[in-house]
């Protein structure tokens, strides 16, 4: 509609040129629209979408990748359920996720808040808080086996110090998965914040200041003023982290590679074993798909609660 | 240095929640002399800061002064041993070529390919445009995890695994970045390229002259996304290579850190390598990386 009044607009500045005109600008411009998108969205579609429905036919067969792909229907999707190392994977990364989410989400907006005010050093602190974002998994992993390392690494270090007792961490099964979660909040939680910080750009000065006159604390005005009115980002924190959380991969093949004793396998972890180590690549992509769903369905769930929730709101 | 001059500086740039708490008990008992915040926010930042510190400081120790007990944070001579045995027992250098060499074609790529989609999309009309922009949204809602076992049969089918070529193809142009890009492009005022269109421009010339150069913080954004993304990239190299002679420096740290469990100042020389040119890319650019990580996350 609005590409008509340009159009309209040339031929105006232009009186002269005639209709037949219009019709082979139109057909130059279908020409160069496909000319310009098509590289990209050969790309990103047949590298996005294509596999994905390759995955849904992959997911009702057994193929080990050589050998004769065999039709077995919803086969692989029964043997979920009786898979109890599946079950594992998946109680890991619920408790991978009930710890990390609402921890960065509360401690991002926390944080936002303290580093969202000009005070000496604020270019400092944020900086350090930031910059882990552009480390990677195996960086990040390195790091963490360094400094959670039962002999050299700090952390006990510091803990002999104080005279308390050593402790395995990443050595030890029921520790190993906390420590997921801390080294992940060292090099995600400056990405909540950020996220946060925008937000708070953007939350109503004088609604602050006229709550600040009647005498309401620093708290209520976080509690009734900040956290409203950011609500939207928080669900897409929300949203964005829980995702993370399930997909948890990297960190884990850098670091425990599932270990001790399979305590830190998460889903994705798991998928990738079985799919890339097992070489089921039929019950691998039947486990992608499933987490997909899942994942989805949680997703438009988180949606419309935040929609209903907004509704009731005054704006 | 006083807590006084806090409040009316802050004005200037963000003023909300300027004053410290400090200042707004009513009657302070005693008074620091500054801001309290720093109470709460100096020990984080050394939190974060400090695995950064000590792997710099790791990399450049001998190591008799981390297996010493307790370990020594500080080295007690630098040595390059670390990176000369990093030199010596791994394809580090090999490594960093290919992370090189994909991350650049993965950069340019995506700043062509996804300009010129994301104007396409934005600007031009022709049949199919709804169809295939749904397409490429749809698609940041996949996850890898869906993707990675037929993507690896038909890069096998294509002999395309164990090359750098399967590195970067997956990353040649980004649902994001079409966006992101799309996004821009339908801001700027079309007037300024109806000045172009009657002077006979093409539509590339329009792109490339008029609009492409007021859309550089978007590019900075793309380019960066896509930097940080492919340079860190670790699920598909560890299914698409197996050679280490293609290996990235991700994959090849990573494996390379079962090899050599306790070397620690080698480890962290290779840790160092990995991480710094991005690194060094924050602290330059910090204010186009914040753009770029509030905008992954608000469009991604």
């Amino acid at each position: 509609m609005a590409r008509g009044s340009t159009i309209d607009a040339e031929a105006a500045a232009a009186p002269a040129s005639p209709s037949a005109k219009r019709g082979t600008a139109r057909g130059a411009e279908q020409l160069a629209g496909v000319a310009f998108v098509a590289p990209a969205v050969l790309v990103i579609v047949g590298l996005g979408l294509f596999p994905a429905a390759w995955a849904g036919l992959l997911a009702l067969q057994k193929w080990n990748g050589f050998s004769e792909p065999r039709f077995i229907g919803t086969d692989n999707f029964l043997r979920m359920g009786r898979d109890p190392d599946l079950v594992s994977a998946a109680w890991h990364t619920l408790l991978y996720t009930a710890l990390f989410m609402p921890i960065s989400v509360v401690g991002g907006l926390l944080l936002a808040v303290a580093l969202n005010r000009r005070i000496r050093f604020m270019g400092l602190y944020r900086t350090a808080i930031f910059v882990p974002y552009v480390a990677s998994a195996a960086v990040t992993g390195l790091l963490a086996n360094f400094v959670f390392n039962p002999e050299v690494g700090v952390v006990n270090n510091l803990l002999r110090v104080l005279g308390l007792s050593q402790q395995g961490w990443l050595e030890d099964p029921t520790q190993a998965i906390f420590v997921l979660v801390v080294m992940s909040m060292w090099g995600q939680l400056g990405f909540v914040t950020v996220v946060y910080l925008a937000a708070l750009q953007d939350v109503d000065k004088a609604c602050l200041e006229a709550a600040e006159v009647d005498g309401a604390g620093a708290v209520q005005r976080f509690r009734h003023i900040t956290v409203p009115q950011v609500a939207p980002v928080t669900a897409f924190v929300v949203i964005w982290q829980t995702i993370q959380c399930i997909q948890l991969f990297d960190l884990v093949y850098t670091t425990t590679r599932g270990g001790p004793i399979g305590a830190t396998t998460t889903l994705v972890y798991y998928l990738w074993e079985q799919a890339f180590r097992q070489l089921n690549f039929g019950y691998g992509s039947a486990i992608a798909w499933v987490l997909f769903i899942v994942t989805m369905v949680m997703t438009l769930v988180l949606v419309a609660i935040q929609r209903h929730r907004g509704g009731e709101q005054p704006a | 240095m006083s807590t006084t001059t806090d409040s009316t500086r802050s004005r200037r740039i963000t003023p909300p929640e300027s004053d410290s708490p400090s200042e707004r008990s009513s009657k302070p008992r005693w008074q620091l002399p500054f801001s309290a915040w720093h109470l709460l926010l100096a020990p984080i930042a050394v939190l974060f800061a400090f695995p950064f510190v000590q792997m710099i400081m790791v990399s450049f120790m001998p190591s008799r002064d981390i297996n010493r007990l307790p370990p020594r944070f500080v080295p007690t001579t630098i040595t390059l041993d670390g990176y000369r045995g990093l030199l010596e027992r791994s394809d580090i250098l090999i490594w960093l070529m290919n992370t090189v060499i994909v991350s650049t074609v993965a950069v340019g790529s995506n700043v062509v390919l996804c300009s010129l989609a994301g104007y396409g999309f934005a600007r031009l009309r022709f049949r199919g445009r709804n169809l295939s922009f749904l397409a490429v949204l749809g698609t940041i809602m996949i996850p890898i995890q869906l993707l990675m076992i037929p993507t690896y049969v038909l890069f096998s089918r294509l002999q395309l695994l164990n090359s750098l070529a399967a590195l970067v193809v997956p990353w040649l142009a980004t649902a994001f970045g079409v966006f992101l890009m799309r996004q821009f492009f339908l801001s700027v005022p079309r007037e300024l390229e109806e000045a172009g269109l009657l002077d006979g421009a093409s539509r590339l010339q329009i792109l490339w002259r008029i609009v492409l150069p007021l859309a550089r913080p978007s590019l900075m954004t793309l380019a960066i996304f896509t930097l940080v993304g492919s340079w860190n990239d670790l699920i598909w190299p560890v299914i698409a290579i197996s050679d280490s002679h293609l290996f990235t420096l991700q994959i090849g740290l990573a494996n390379f850190q079962g090899v050599r469990r306790t070397e620690w100042s080698l480890l962290m020389a290779g840790n160092v390598v990995a991480v710094l040119p991005l690194l060094v890319g924050f602290l330059v650019a910090q204010k186009h990386f914040l753009a770029t990580m509030s905008n992954t996350g608000l469009k991604g």
